[in-house]
């Protein structure tokens, strides 16, 4: 089945990076299919910001996201103005202490994490979006987790990858607790 | 002849299609590149003028399109391979160097990432409108190639392929990619070099007296040489003989006009390159190039799940236009519907060469987003309605 996921922010939380993540682990390192399309026009240099990927078990062909099943989001804007786009049902993943989830759809599977606190404990702030994908693995289950720590350790720089795989680990530990509850 | 090494990222990339078509130009063996960046081609040049200085290539940034152009012809008598890279605005500019690497038939690849116009347009979004200007832009009567792609991992495949095509048939090759498919990011596989076939320059090694630099030796396409190796050449837009100098009599233009046009016409199946899908049994044909392939195929498959017989016919070459193919294909179904992300241009072609058979329907768009598969799908389903007995 293909999996629509819109991640939202706002610039410099790394949203298009996570987007990246996703879609390189899905189809570089867990024989799936990934297109990601992020926002090309003026929104993408303005405060919020948005990508969407695609993930799929066969080739994609319609190549834009219409109504995504998942959705993750880091900032109260993107929240907004993006989660009337959540397909009935799906799934929203938030940053706990960025986003009050106000008036939520019933049908909507909430799961939040407190990916700043987390990423401040391990002494960057940045990776913040990092341990928004290790969550977002583990409640999810849409990519293999090796396939997204392989992806993880591509994508970002040099010398970050020890702190991003720790990144990546809490917030599946975290996820994964979410889930057993 | 296989791809220098050099040039060749191998491996499984997460890259945009303008990064794809980038590396394609690199591993073709594409060493010069002249451009003025412009939305949505942008990241075309960013990467390459980013990975020539590792590999031994010049990337200059232009003063405008019109002398990117005519810059790269210049490389290319040099003995470089070499390319092109905007969008519609900058398409249009280009339009006499164009001409220019017809009548001289200099190698070199344009590449057109299309957006919505006409003018300045919609910059950061889709359209396909550039088609017919890619085919008939410049004056004067002359052939070209143009591929489509619909894919990054297309960008990098095709853009090889149409730096071999350019070598082979000594044409410029428009490369016909669009806001969508440049943006887009999808795995690209890049194969070790030793699987890259590379089409190398065909030069000519003969006696340096008396050379003649079009003398075609009774093929439809001459050898080259490079500028400072000793042969004397004279390139010109002007109509020239075998010698290369301006002859402007009605004599030597009625040798060449025909040559530069039959070079291309006369092997259009060889040249020709589309995807069939289901068209044996096939009531209803849709045909498609470039992003407009993939948006119909849900529209396609909806209709099939209800027992409509719908084809797919993908155009990878769209110029030179696969004549004789829909010509048969017209005899043998009973309605062809054609999207386009433009008010209809390629359309054109299917029509005439339908030649009323069948009823043809486009489906058209503006552009500054691609179709949504249900117009495609009514189309199909209208087209049902209306199809020939």
């Amino acid at each position: 089945m293909r999996t629509e996921i819109k991640i939202g922010g706002f610039g410099g939380q790394g949203v298009i990076l996570s987007g990246d993540i996703i879609g390189r682990g899905a189809s570089i390192y867990d024989n799936k299919f990934a297109t990601m399309i992020q926002a090309f026009g003026p929104e993408a240099r303005g405060s919020s910001c948005s990508a969407g990927v695609i993930v799929s078990p066969e080739a994609i062909a319609y190549p834009y996201i219409t109504s995504p099943e998942v959705m993750i989001v880091m900032s109260q804007e993107a929240y907004t103005k993006f989660t009337p786009e959540l397909a009935t049902g799906g799934i929203l993943i938030t940053e706990e202490e960025m986003v009050s989830p106000h008036n939520l759809r019933k049908d909507v599977k909430h799961f939040s994490i407190p990916a700043t606190r987390i990423a401040e404990e391990l002494g960057k702030r940045m990776v913040l979006n990092i341990v928004m994908m290790g969550f977002t693995t583990a409640v999810t289950g849409l990519v293999d987790v090796e396939a997204m720590r392989k992806a993880v350790l591509v994508s970002v720089p040099k010398g970050t990858e020890e702190l991003n795989m720790n990144a990546f680990n809490r917030g599946f530990e975290y996820g994964e607790k979410v889930m057993q509850n | 002849m296989k791809a220098d090494p050099k040039g060749v990222l191998t491996g499984a990339h997460f890259i945009d299609g303008d990064h794809a078509c980038s590396e394609g130009a690199l591993a073709a063996g594409c060493r010069f590149v002249a451009g003025y960046p412009i939305t949505p081609s942008t990241e075309v040049v960013e990467r390459i003028a980013e990975r020539f200085p590792h590999i031994g290539g010049i990337f200059i940034q232009m003063e405008d399109e019109i002398a990117s152009s005519i810059a790269i012809q210049g490389a290319v008598w040099g003995g470089k391979k070499a390319m092109t890279v905007t969008s519609g605005p900058g398409f249009s500019l280009m339009m006499e160097h164009i001409g220019y690497a017809a009548m001289t038939e200099t190698p070199c690849v344009f590449v057109d990432v299309q957006r919505a116009g006409p003018s300045t347009g919609l910059p950061t979004q889709p359209a396909q409108g550039d088609m017919m200007q890619a085919r008939w832009g410049s004056h004067g009567d002359y052939s070209i190639i143009a591929l489509s792609p619909n894919s990054p991992q297309e960008c990098f495949d095709l853009t090889i392929k149409a730096f071999n095509l350019s070598e082979q048939f000594r044409v410029p090759v428009m490369f016909m990619m669009d806001e969508c498919v440049g943006h887009m990011i999808e795995r690209v596989m890049i194969p070790p070099a030793d699987e890259i076939e590379i089409l190398p320059r065909r030069f000519y090694e003969g006696a340096k007296e008396n050379y003649m630099l079009y003398h075609a030796n009774g093929e439809m396409v001459p050898p080259m040489v490079k500028a400072g190796d000793g042969y004397n050449i004279h390139v010109t837009g002007l109509t020239h003989d075998e010698r290369g100098y301006p002859s402007m009599t009605v004599a030597t233009q009625e040798k060449l006009i025909p040559r530069l046009i039959d070079k291309i016409k006369l092997n259009e199946e060889k040249i020709a390159d589309y995807r069939e899908d289901q068209i044996e049994d096939a009531e209803i044909v849709v045909v498609t190039y470039g992003i407009t392939s993939r948006t119909a195929i849900p529209a396609i498959e909806q209709a099939r799940k209800e027992g409509l017989k719908v084809g797919h016919l993908r155009l990878i070459v769209v110029w030179p236009f696969p004549e004789k193919y829909i010509r048969s294909l017209a005899s043998k179904v009973k309605a062809i519907v054609v999207p386009e992300l433009n008010q209809g241009q390629v359309v054109l072609e299917v029509e005439r060469c339908a030649a009323g058979k069948v009823p043809v329907k486009l489906v058209p768009h503006v552009g500054g987003t691609v179709h949504n598969p249900k117009d495609i799908y009514n189309a199909i389903i209208s087209s049902n309605n209306q199809k020939a007995e």
